[in-house]
């Protein structure tokens, strides 16, 4: 059979990626819209985005928003590497299909249950809401993500260089940091990314376990998105998809380069 | 730590396990008992708003009075409101149909991929995957703007002439099911392209040389061997779906709600903390068995390239 890019095919992919993608195109457009009304276009202008700069509650916003994404992501990255291991490599133990459903089940749990549940634990045990307890609900959601992206570079992994390593006389311990760790690292990088970027993004849960004096991005946007369209909330938009974009072609770049440096071993030992 | 030597596992390996473990049943286990017990208590004017609190300090007697405490009411008001009942079945309605046109949408897409160059492949699952990554809010906010009385789509539509006078799209069952399919396509397109990709080629030419038209080839040979990349992808979007709340809240009309937002009103606007957790539990029921065959498949896919 032809492999290769029939009509039918070709429609399709097209039609699905411009359906992904220019409602994305029209509200980065939009933001540098010169007028006030969000449909009539009013020539070029940056003015939303000066508008932002004073905007001090916004600015706080921000600013808390990217801190709960880089602790909660650095928490997600250490617990789901370790879940993934514990999955790919421990073997049979008592009680891993319990271990297993509450990986899994976080991934596809509606984020209502997740957020009402976890605000419920934080009440119980006394612990007052606010920076950390958005951290805390973050690192739970997103560690499960961090270990599927883990998981899946672990499994393809040659274990084969870590028995070899143990067979010289290398402890375990070592033999996975020195080896296996440098070489499932765009993996874990890519998973840290995907954890800051679902944290950035998280609306439902941190509504549900945030507290006074920690509002982050999503909270407000959602507030101003309830009461109308407005532009600055397009160009504040247009700036998180920036800065998405860019950790996404940061992460794709390294792992590109581990995948070079692989082929590049794979190579050195063959010749 | 390897398969064949089990018996090497250390003080290290007990810790790798003990540490997320931990973790999940004390942030991800132990709160779904506290909900399952909140929806069985009584509200109160008080903090945390809610009786029977439970104390540990009362001894044997101090639970035997906490447990007589707990009764079902809350669950009776859910089942004999019908407007709770109504949202509930809406909620699965709209969860069902979404899941339905996402098939429609995403299979033409996944199968157009795993049938391009290899080269280009992993580029346009990339850019498939992209947009899921650029904030949720974010795309539904699009739509808003482009859904607007004087929207993008509109004036599209009445320059094509497709419309005469603008449509209200916002406040719809439409801008729901919009939303959604906009923001769960990723996850119905991959499981579909990945196991479509993995298909055997050989079997269609076999069916083309032996006279079979495409479109029967397809419903007898492709479709059959992607069911679970179907059935993935399925579960994948039907379950958050079930419970979604941004979508609903934004685009959606506020006379017919979803169940994730009847669980939002409960608790941030009637305050009423049980009748929340038991719309929680209620709302879980019907996706546990989804949410164990995402587990089982899950754990299948490990088993295999173990």
């Amino acid at each position: 059979m032809r492999r290769g890019l029939s009509v039918f095919n070709m429609t399709s992919i097209a039609l699905g990626l411009a359906f992904l993608y220019l409602p994305i195109v029209i509200l980065v457009i939009y933001s540098f819209n010169a007028s006030r009304l969000i449909t009539v276009w009013g020539g070029w202008s940056t003015h939303w985005y000066a508008e932002l700069l004073h905007d001090e509650g916004m600015r706080d916003a921000a600013w808390a928003t990217l801190r709960i994404g880089f602790v909660s992501a650095t928490f997600a990255t250490v617990l789901g590497t370790l879940a993934a291991v514990v999955l790919v490599r421990l073997g049979r133990f008592k009680g891993r299909m319990l271990f297993s459903a509450l990986v899994y089940a976080p991934l596809v749990m509606p984020e209502v249950i997740v957020g009402l549940s976890l605000l419920l634990l934080f009440v119980a045990v006394g612990i007052d809401r606010g920076f950390w307890t958005i951290v805390i609900a973050h690192t739970t959601v997103t560690m499960c993500f961090v270990t599927v992206v883990v998981q899946a570079r672990l499994l393809d992994f040659d274990i084969t260089l870590e028995e070899a390593a143990m067979d010289l006389g290398c402890p375990p311990l070592k033999a996975f940091l020195t080896i296996t760790l440098p070489l499932i690292f765009p993996a874990i990088a890519a998973g840290w990314m995907l954890a800051f970027t679902l944290s950035l993004d998280d609306l439902v849960i941190a509504s549900f376990t945030t507290g006074p004096g920690a509002t982050t991005l999503p909270l407000r946007i959602y507030s101003e998105v309830r009461l109308g369209v407005k532009p600055e909330i397009n160009a504040i938009c247009t700036i998180m998809i920036a800065v998405v974009a860019i950790g996404v072609v940061t992460a794709a770049l390294i792992s590109k380069r581990g995948e070079l440096m692989r082929a590049r071993a794979r190579n050195a030992a063959t010749h | 730590m390897s398969e064949n030597a089990p018996q090497r596992r250390s003080l290290g390996a007990w810790l790798v396990v003990v540490i997320p473990a931990l973790w999940l049943v004390a942030l991800f286990l132990v709160p779904f008992l506290i909900v399952l017990k909140l929806s069985l208590s009584e509200t109160v004017i008080a903090q945390p708003p809610y009786v029977p609190v439970f104390d540990f300090s009362a001894g044997w007697q101090g639970m035997k009075d906490f447990f007589a405490t707990l009764s079902f009411a809350n669950y009776a008001t859910l089942f004999s409101d019908t407007l709770y009942l109504a949202t509930y079945l809406r909620s699965l309605q709209i969860a069902t149909v979404s899941t339905l046109l996402l098939l429609l949408i995403g299979y033409p897409i996944a199968y157009g991929i795993a049938r391009a160059p290899h080269r280009a492949q992993s580029i346009l699952a990339m850019m498939v995957v992209l947009p899921f990554l650029t904030a949720f809010l974010i795309r539904i906010y699009a739509w808003i703007n482009l859904l607007q009385p004087e929207g993008l789509v509109n004036n599209v539509l009445i320059a094509l002439g497709i419309v005469r006078a603008p449509v209200e799209w916002l406040a719809s069952d439409t801008a729901i099911y919009i939303g959604i399919v906009y923001s769960y396509l990723p996850f119905m397109v991959l499981p579909l392209y990945a196991v479509i990709e993995k298909m055997d080629e050989t079997l269609l030419e076999a069916a083309a040389d032996l006279g079979c038209p495409w479109w029967k080839a397809f419903w007898l040979v492709t479709l059959p061997l992607s069911l679970r990349g179907v059935v993935a992808g399925a579960v994948l979007c039907f379950i958050p779906i079930a419970g979604e709340f941004v979508i609903p809240d934004l685009l959606g009309g506020s006379e017919s709600m979803m169940i994730g937002q009847t669980l939002w009103n409960e608790f941030f606007v009637n305050r009423d903390w049980p009748v929340a957790s038991a719309v929680a539990v209620v709302l879980l029921c019907p996706l546990l068995a989804p949410i164990l065959y995402h587990q089982h498949v899950q754990m299948r896919e490990l088993e295999k390239r173990r």
